[in-house]
């Protein structure tokens, strides 16, 4: 069904709802590389007028891409909560962009209303949503999850410690992550990406970081970021796996292309629900996203790469992760091509997911070819900062010398935590206080070559 | 062993755990000054962000590399893709895959030649790797090429291109096996990185997953020698097996194939 506008004597015409969508969305260089972005400023500004008038329910019966096509729209319709949608479900997209802004939705009726938003809804609404609106909204919106401590409690952040290594060295990593919790940071998890897929590589990361946990009796989790088959595969091998990852993408041939469907992760997530690892709670899978992921294998069908994004935290919200990341400027300016791109899609993707009720960190990055630097970085840290952000990565000095990418350090978080008085997760909190890296304010404690951490790599350390 | 804080200038925080740096290239044990870096480390990274940024933007010496070449004994041709700017190539991967109507003209005289393998040599995301590494690394190509009789015919030099260029090229030669040497994304303390993408058999349409790749060919990471050895190493079996890609494997186990996850990914 087509969609119409009229701006003065000029009448603009979208086919239908993903056409719509896309038009609508806020400039950015994947949607021209699809072809399937807004050729003007007030084409533009006509799909956003346009969609504030579409009803929300008609996301329930125009699907974006085909229900007979895909299992991701299988999914997101079937498993729709009908009585969680009535409060919303006469409203427009406009309407609901002023109810979530007003004081009628807490943080109480954000969390009840969680499962009734479609991927679809919140990406629709996040079009006419300006960057403040992002920000106020997702920080009303709580997601707690747990698996040895608690993240996403309000006032918190937590923080991804990782240590990666060119060739995955053990002593490389091992002084990465003791540089990293010196600084405070891993009540996230602590998550390598190996370079390698070899299995006993694999097998001997996850036995350091278990090693290291369990000698300190850190409250945090480890994970390795490598393929869910992989992470099956070595569980069955008994080797300790405290979180599942994968990489997702909001359709099911994008998913195809990474070699993973639903059925595979629900083996993953048996598998690592078999070993009972959590001593909190039982959120076991580490997923990460990234806008482009789905054009990048030519598995779009159309659809604008925000919606799609967001299409991908639906894929995750089944498996009640313990950590979704978005990796915002990691994909390459194609995608998205400057800080301001960046910083948009940063704000949209931790909107959206905490609006359909996913823990959403970021990994607030970007690529050598992209038009940003560390300015545009330290602007999206600290927004995302005062969105309540679940958690960012912590990496020794930004430079991810594996992946060749820069991302938040470990000093960062340490800015944020100052300037905007964020906590960590409290049990990590206190284990940081009983090794004498912080004191009672959180803040780091000066630290001599004494603390017990160094005397587990005896032959690097002072 | 130090118990104690070491002041510089009284006000940086260094850390006691600096031989712990010896382990690893990542920037750890860098000290504080309250919360941020010090001087000297912001610095530091700002000059490697801007040597990668460089790499990135400073424009192709086609001539002078083809000069280069040209010095070892290789005939070379110049063509430019469909990019036709810095800025087009960034934002439209899909014309730096495809050659220009004039690099397709270039390519003409030597349609069907055949060679068994082609030689491209493609400035990517780093023409300073190109600068850096090309010349040397067919140097050190040559004589292995030379003891295995394998023909080459030109070195085709390529502006504003990606690995998929070299699928183009080699579909106009007839090539038994196309060798794309590139730039690779520059990483902050690897701006002038080559990568060597292997294809048997290259045509329009082959994907990642069909190619054999070598990366981090540079000072600090795989001497052009070691490179040189890989390649020739795979082209003998590509050629023996007709096929390049995720199944055939290097067997040092040293090799990044493509298809892998990212820790290569490249100018793709």
């Amino acid at each position: 069904m087509p969609y119409r506008h009229l701006i003065g004597p000029r009448s603009y015409v979208f086919a239908d709802l993903k056409e719509l969508m896309a038009k609508a969305t806020p400039l950015r260089s994947g949607d021209m590389l699809a072809g399937i972005a807004a050729t003007s400023a007030e084409e533009n500004v006509a799909a956003r007028m346009c969609l504030a008038e579409v009803p929300l329910a008609t996301f329930l019966t125009e699907a974006l891409v085909p229900y007979e096509a895909d299992e991701v729209t299988r999914l997101i319709i079937d498993t729709h909560d009908a009585s969680a949608f009535r409060p919303v479900s006469h409203m427009t997209v406009g309407d609901f962009r002023d109810f979530l802004l007003s004081d009628a939705a807490s943080p109480q009726a954000l969390a009840a209303l969680a499962p009734a938003v479609t991927p679809e809804m919140a990406a629709a609404v996040s079009k006419i949503m300006r960057n403040q609106d992002l920000i106020a909204v997702a920080r009303k919106c709580r997601v707690v999850t747990k698996f040895r401590d608690t993240i996403g409690l309000p006032g918190t952040m937590a923080v991804r410690l990782q240590p990666n290594h060119p060739t995955d060295d053990p002593a490389g990593i091992t002084a990465s992550i003791l540089d990293g919790l010196l600084y405070g940071c891993g009540d996230a998890v602590i998550g390598i990406n190996p370079a390698s897929d070899s299995i006993p590589v694999l097998s001997e990361l996850l036995k350091l970081t278990d090693d290291i946990i369990a000698r300190f009796d850190i409250p945090t989790q480890a994970c390795l970021l490598t393929h869910v088959t992989t992470s099956t595969e070595v569980i069955n091998r008994g080797v300790p796996v405290d979180l599942v990852f994968q990489s997702i993408a909001g359709t099911q041939a994008a998913n195809a292309s990474f070699g993973i469907n639903l059925a595979t992760l629900r083996e993953g997530h048996e598998a690592a629900l078999s070993l009972k690892r959590g001593t909190l709670g039982d959120n076991v899978m580490y997923f990460e996203t990234g806008q482009g992921s789905a054009l990048s294998a030519n598995a779009h069908h159309g659809v604008d790469q925000q919606t799609l994004e967001a299409r991908a935290y639906a894929v995750a919200r089944p498996f009640r992760p313990l950590l979704v990341n978005t990796v915002v400027g990691f994909i390459g300016p194609e995608y998205l091509y400057d800080g301001k791109q960046i910083i948009r899609a940063g704000l949209e993707d931790h909107f959206c997911g905490k609006l359909m009720g996913v823990p959403l960190g970021c990994d607030v990055c970007y690529t050598n070819h992209a038009e940003a630097d560390q300015d545009d970085m330290d602007t999206l840290m600290t927004l995302l900062g005062a969105a309540g952000v679940t958690y960012i990565m912590g990496i020794p000095g930004s430079d991810d010398v594996m992946l060749n990418y820069q991302s938040t350090s470990f000093h960062d978080q340490l800015y944020l935590r100052d300037v905007l008085g964020l906590k960590r997760a409290p049990e990590f909190e206190a284990w940081l206080q009983s090794m004498g890296i912080t004191g009672p304010d959180g803040r780091l404690k000066p630290q001599g070559g004494a603390n017990p951490l160094l005397a587990y790599a005896p032959g690097l350390a002072a | 062993m130090s118990n104690e804080t070491r002041p510089t200038n009284g006000y940086i925080i260094e850390d006691a755990w600096a031989k712990l740096a010896r382990a690893t290239p990542a920037r750890i044990a860098l000290g504080r000054a309250g919360t941020g870096l010090p001087t000297r480390e912001v610095l530091r990274f700002a000059l490697a962000h801007a040597q990668a940024r460089d790499a990135v933007h400073t424009p192709f010496e086609a001539e002078a590399t083809a000069a280069a070449i040209a010095a070892l004994g290789f005939e070379t041709l110049h063509v430019a893709s469909a990019a036709p700017s810095r800025e087009a190539y960034l934002r439209r991967p899909d014309l730096g895959r495809k050659l220009s109507e004039e690099g397709r003209a270039t390519l003409a005289p030597y349609a069907g030649s055949a060679p068994d393998l082609a030689l491209v040599v493609a400035d990517g995301l780093s023409s300073t790797a190109i600068h850096a590494q090309a010349a040397p690394f067919l140097a050190a190509l040559k004589p292995r090429l030379a003891e295995e009789g394998w023909s080459t015919g030109p070195v085709v030099i390529a502006s504003q291109a990606r690995v998929a260029l070299g699928d183009e090229v080699g579909e106009i030669l007839a090539c038994r096996a196309v060798a794309v040497l590139i730039g690779e994304r520059p990483g902050l303390s690897s701006p002038d990185s080559l990568g060597l993408y292997l294809t048997f058999a290259p045509r329009v349409g082959r994907s990642d997953a069909e190619r054999n790749c070598i990366s981090n060919v540079r000072g600090d990471g795989l001497s052009h020698d070691h490179a040189a050895f890989k390649l020739a190493w795979l082209l003998k079996e590509a050629l023996a097996r007709r096929l390049t890609g995720v199944s055939l494997k290097d067997e040092s186990d040293l090799l990044l194939v493509a298809g892998k996850p990212p820790a290569s990914r490249l100018a793709g």
